[in-house]
């Protein structure tokens, strides 16, 4: 079928690899990023799993996907759509060929294409390419499984296990397409497997199987998919997800605070990954503590946080709701906090597994009373660490809770982080009341900066109750005296406001026509989308925002830069509305879409273009 | 002996209605604070809301007054971040059993070392007289006007079943008997329930009348000791002898009973069953300490594992867990 395949030399190639929950589809896709990023290709991945506990193998709802998008200079997204496809059966074929390019090559394992399964994938013929209107040129056609049984037919293994091996020999193919050096793969799979050397040896035979099958059976091709590196940075790199990197920035800035992390948590989706990862770092001294539900989650790490810890409490949107109290007792105790809130779409369970910006006005707004809390945005995979780590920073240093808002596509997304130094990293300053106050402290006293002293208990003479009734600012006795009221509730705002953020920085035109601005997860894709156009002689730019709450100080000279200003986001406009509510006379046009999917790049190049021409 | 007396843990001018319980248990909790003899910076009292839980303003020592319900997970938190700190968490009925149930019987579930006070006046005292989760079925109040159609908790019942492993009771008049509880509470390591049977006067008068002079405790209450014969009454001539499944008072001398008849209390005994008859007890009620056995606490289990776990592996600090991934070189 494919012998003729054509192979072009690409600045960028997206790979799809999808298959049933169970076929390992994550795995291979994550072997190839690496090995990928080993040449210094940029790398960003996305997976796509279904929210069904565990739908019937083969069936529609089983399956799951993951891209993989390897570039030669930057990538800022996952890719639209892929150029390679791997179906691992007929119900990954019919459920993801939307997301292949017209002309994508397609791979698929030719043994799950059987009567049964074409059934289940709803096909009503054995023409399954016909019907979908695929090129039979355009396929790798091959019977990966018997492949796979005969490739470890020696190994002792049985069926069953020899089987899970079939992501593998799909990897093998994939990385003959792109002329992979499978010795990274091998030594990825070496130390993932380390205690289980039989599997590691089983996975290593397979891969080296489908390389050569690709390289045998399609000889006749002259050229694989080549991606050259440039702009290459030099340094040392890991991959990473969103999740992963919040739960590192969380352990850096403990480290750098000096600080024991506390984390309060109680299982969600999408969130759950940060609360596994600390769990596994004992050795770092990480306590996590798995509630009773989400309130105990934040009540426990108010307490933590009153007793001296960096205390953390990570959930998704529903979860907010239920922390919400225990977040405003954080804001009138004036204790540090750091609530993650790993965004997902809503409302109520919404849609567990998808990605959304629609907590924006729950993180800011989302409690009783004047409840002023900061709020940052990390904006992709890697940024979740500076993030996290910012939000420790200012939680410790400002006395305050923080909301770090992160979603779903780039927590569960991975990209090369360059591995930090945490020396370089700024100093976390806590305001622990001076001794030299002793007799005369009072527990609501200020610093220069207007936050709360810290005095943690076990410090003799500093002892004293914070309360989530009102206090007198002088005093710190309970106090419902209208003015101190008053007074209290401009101090709190007006510590929130102070905190010191970096200025938005402008990407692109410096006199553009039209200035698209977002926050939080989206950059990449208004990044590839202002690249795009930009490129095609448009004169536009990007503001970005990852500081909500305080914004930029350059917020109101930066939107007011452009001719035209398009505020995109996944919600109905909650971050326009925030920054008209903040800058008088802005009336930005509008992009939004709820659909729990990344944006597509093609989609926002059209709907600006399409503004830059009204 | 200890270096502190209960001034130093007294603070502040109270603000209960007079007459309230409260002042009564608070004074016990300064005295058995100050015998413990741990320090008050090393000390923190955490309450949710409700009348009782306006406790740790008048300490002298770290103290939380929080949000409705959540003292117990809030306690947790500060225990399991900092182990050193000896917790006192106080609530009333309705913060500690109704809206803070579900805390309530996980700090009992994982045995968090926390000294959990409940006072129980069996009343909404703060937002002025509702039925609580321990006011008895029938019972009229503002927002029960034609009697509550619901069964109230008996405390020690939830506490045994979250597996609770200590319970005591006092009655707040009873200065000694409180003190007493609380410093067995202080002495468990664990969670340790101490439920204050405490009198509303204005809200619900005379809920523990028979308990609450000395004259009616010696009629109506019985004082458990660990090992010793569970015997009450004025002149100790009744006690409490096993009845197939449970447990009953019989007067001595009547119907063939002796004191060789009478039970002796075992707080230590692990299997629960007639410690809850007792606690269940509706005549005489049962005072002291009715529960009490060691158990692993999940503070120390948490830093064991952390010590444990630091012994296994290889990286301790951030730079060394980066090197714990796969990582790659652009040159």
């Amino acid at each position: 079928m494919a012998d003729t395949l054509e192979i072009k030399e690409r600045e960028e190639v997206a790979v799809r690899f999808s298959g049933d929950s169970g076929d390992g589809m994550q795995l291979a896709g994550n072997i190839f990023s690496t090995v990928s990023a080993t040449v210094g290709n940029s790398i960003s991945t996305f997976p796509d799993y279904p929210a069904d506990i565990r739908a019937p193998q083969g069936s529609l709802t089983g399956v799951s996907g993951f891209q993989v998008h390897i570039g030669a200079g930057q990538v800022y997204t996952p890719g639209d759509k892929c150029d390679v496809l791997v179906a691992m059966n007929a119900a990954a074929l019919k459920t993801q060929y939307k997301y292949a390019k017209p002309g994508a090559a397609i791979i698929i394992d030719t043994d799950s294409f059987g009567k049964s399964d074409l059934e289940k994938a709803a096909f009503k013929t054995d023409d399954y390419l016909g019907e979908m209107g695929i090129d039979p040129d355009r396929v790798i056609a091959c019977p990966i499984s018997t492949m796979v049984k005969d490739c470890l037919a020696d190994s002792g293994m049985d069926v069953k296990a020899i089987l899970k091996c079939r992501n593998m020999f799909a990897l093998g193919l994939v990385c003959w397409l792109f002329d992979r050096d499978l010795n990274v793969a091998f030594n990825y799979l070496k130390e993932k497997f380390a205690k289980k050397a039989g599997v590691a040896e089983a996975n290593i035979k397979v891969i080296q199987a489908g390389y050569d099958y690709g390289h045998n059976t399609h000889s006749s091709v002259a050229n694989v998919y080549r991606i050259e590196s440039k702009n290459k940075v030099k340094g040392r790199y890991m991959d990473i997800t969103g999740n992963k990197a919040t739960a590192y920035g969380l352990i850096a800035a403990a480290e750098k605070a000096g600080l024991k992390l506390y984390l309060g948590s109680y299982p969600i989706t999408p969130a759950t990954d940060v609360l596994h990862e600390l769990s596994k770092h004992k050795s770092l001294g990480v306590t996590t503590v798995q509630c009773e539900d989400e309130i105990a989650g934040c009540a426990s790490s108010v307490g933590a946080a009153f007793a001296g810890a960096l205390a953390v409490t990570s959930t998704s949107g529903p979860g907010i709701c239920l922390k919400s109290e225990a977040m405003n007792l954080a804001v009138i105790l004036e204790l540090p906090l750091v609530v993650l809130d790993v965004q997902r779409g809503g409302p109520a369970t919404g849609l567990p597994t998808k990605s959304e910006q629609t907590d924006l006005l729950q993180a800011l707004y989302g409690r009783n009373g004047e409840s002023p809390m900061p709020v940052i945005a990390a904006t992709s995979p890697t940024d979740c660490f500076d993030a996290a780590y910012d939000a420790c920073k200012i939680a410790l240093e400002h006395m305050t809770p923080v909301v770090l808002l992160t979603d779903a596509y780039i927590a569960n997304g991975s990209g090369a982080f360059k591995l930090p130094n945490l020396a370089e990293y700024p100093a976390i300053n806590p305001p622990y009341v001076p001794e030299e106050l002793k007799g005369s402290w009072t527990p609501y006293m200020r610093a220069e900066n207007g936050t709360r002293y810290w005095a943690v208990p076990g410090r003799e003479g500093f002892q004293h109750i914070i309360a989530g009734i009102e206090k007198d600012s002088k005093t710190g006795a309970i106090s419902t005296d209208p003015e101190n009221h008053d007074l209290m509730t401009r101090l709190r705002q007006g510590k929130i406001d102070k905190i010191e953020v970096p200025d938005v920085e402008v990407i692109g035109d410096k006199n553009a026509d039209l200035l698209i601005v977002g926050f939080g997860g989206t950059y990449g894709h208004l990044r590839a989308a202002m690249e795009e156009m930009k490129a095609a002689g448009k004169k536009v730019a990007l503001a970005h925002f990852k500081y909500i709450n305080p914004l930029p100080k350059n917020t109101e000279a930066v939107l007011k830069s452009a001719k035209k200003v398009v505020v995109a986001e996944q919600n109905m406009g909650q971050f326009a509305g925030w920054l008209r509510m903040k800058v008088d006379n802005f009336a930005p046009y509008q992009f939004n879409q709820v659909k729990g999917q990344p944006f597509v790049v093609e989609e926002l190049v059209a709907a600006f273009n399409e503004i830059l021409n009204k | 002996m200890s270096e502190f007396t209960a001034a130093d843990f007294k603070k502040g001018q109270p603000r209960w209605c007079p007459g309230c319980g409260d002042h009564f248990f608070l004074a016990s909790l300064h005295k058995a604070m100050a015998e413990i003899g741990i320090a008050p910076w090393n000390t923190a009292v955490i309450s949710g809301i409700g009348c009782s839980s306006r406790l740790p303003h008048y300490m002298a020592t770290y103290g939380m007054n929080t949000i409705h319900g959540r003292a117990a997970a809030i306690a947790t938190g500060a225990k399991v971040a900092n182990p050193d700190l000896t917790v006192w968490q106080i609530s009333g009925d309705g913060d500690g059993l109704a809206i803070g149930g579900n805390h309530f019987i996980h700090a009992n579930r994982r045995n968090i070392n926390l000294n959990m006070i409940l006072l129980n006046n069996r009343i909404y005292g703060l937002t002025k007289g509702q039925y609580s989760p321990t006011s008895p079925r029938g019972f009229v109040s503002k927002s029960s006007p034609y009697g509550t159609v619901e069964d109230p908790f008996r405390p020690a019942e939830l506490c045994f079943g979250a597996r609770g492993h200590f319970f005591a009771r006092a009655v707040a008049t009873d200065a000694p008997g409180t003190v007493e509880v609380l410093k067995a509470a202080q002495q468990h390591k664990g969670a340790a329930v101490c439920e204050i049977l405490q009198n509303c006067v204005i809200f619900n008068n005379g809920t523990h009348d028979s308990v609450y002079t000395p004259t009616e405790r010696k009629k109506n209450a019985i004082y458990l000791k660990h090992g010793e014969k569970m015997l009450f009454g004025e002149n100790n001539e009744y006690g409490i002898v096993q009845e197939g499944f449970g447990v009953k008072a019989v007067k001595l001398g009547e119907d063939g009973y002796t004191e060789a008849d009478v039970l002796v209390h075992d707080a230590k005994c692990e299997d629960n069953t007639l410690q809850l008859k007792l606690a269940e007890m509706e005549w005489p009620v049962a005072l002291g300490v009715i529960r009490d056995v060691d158990a692993p606490t999940y503070d120390d289990c948490v830093s064991a594992q952390i010590e444990e776990v630091k012994a296994a592996k290889k990286y301790h600090n951030f730079a060394e867990l980066l090197e714990t991934n796969d990582i790659w070189e652009v040159k």
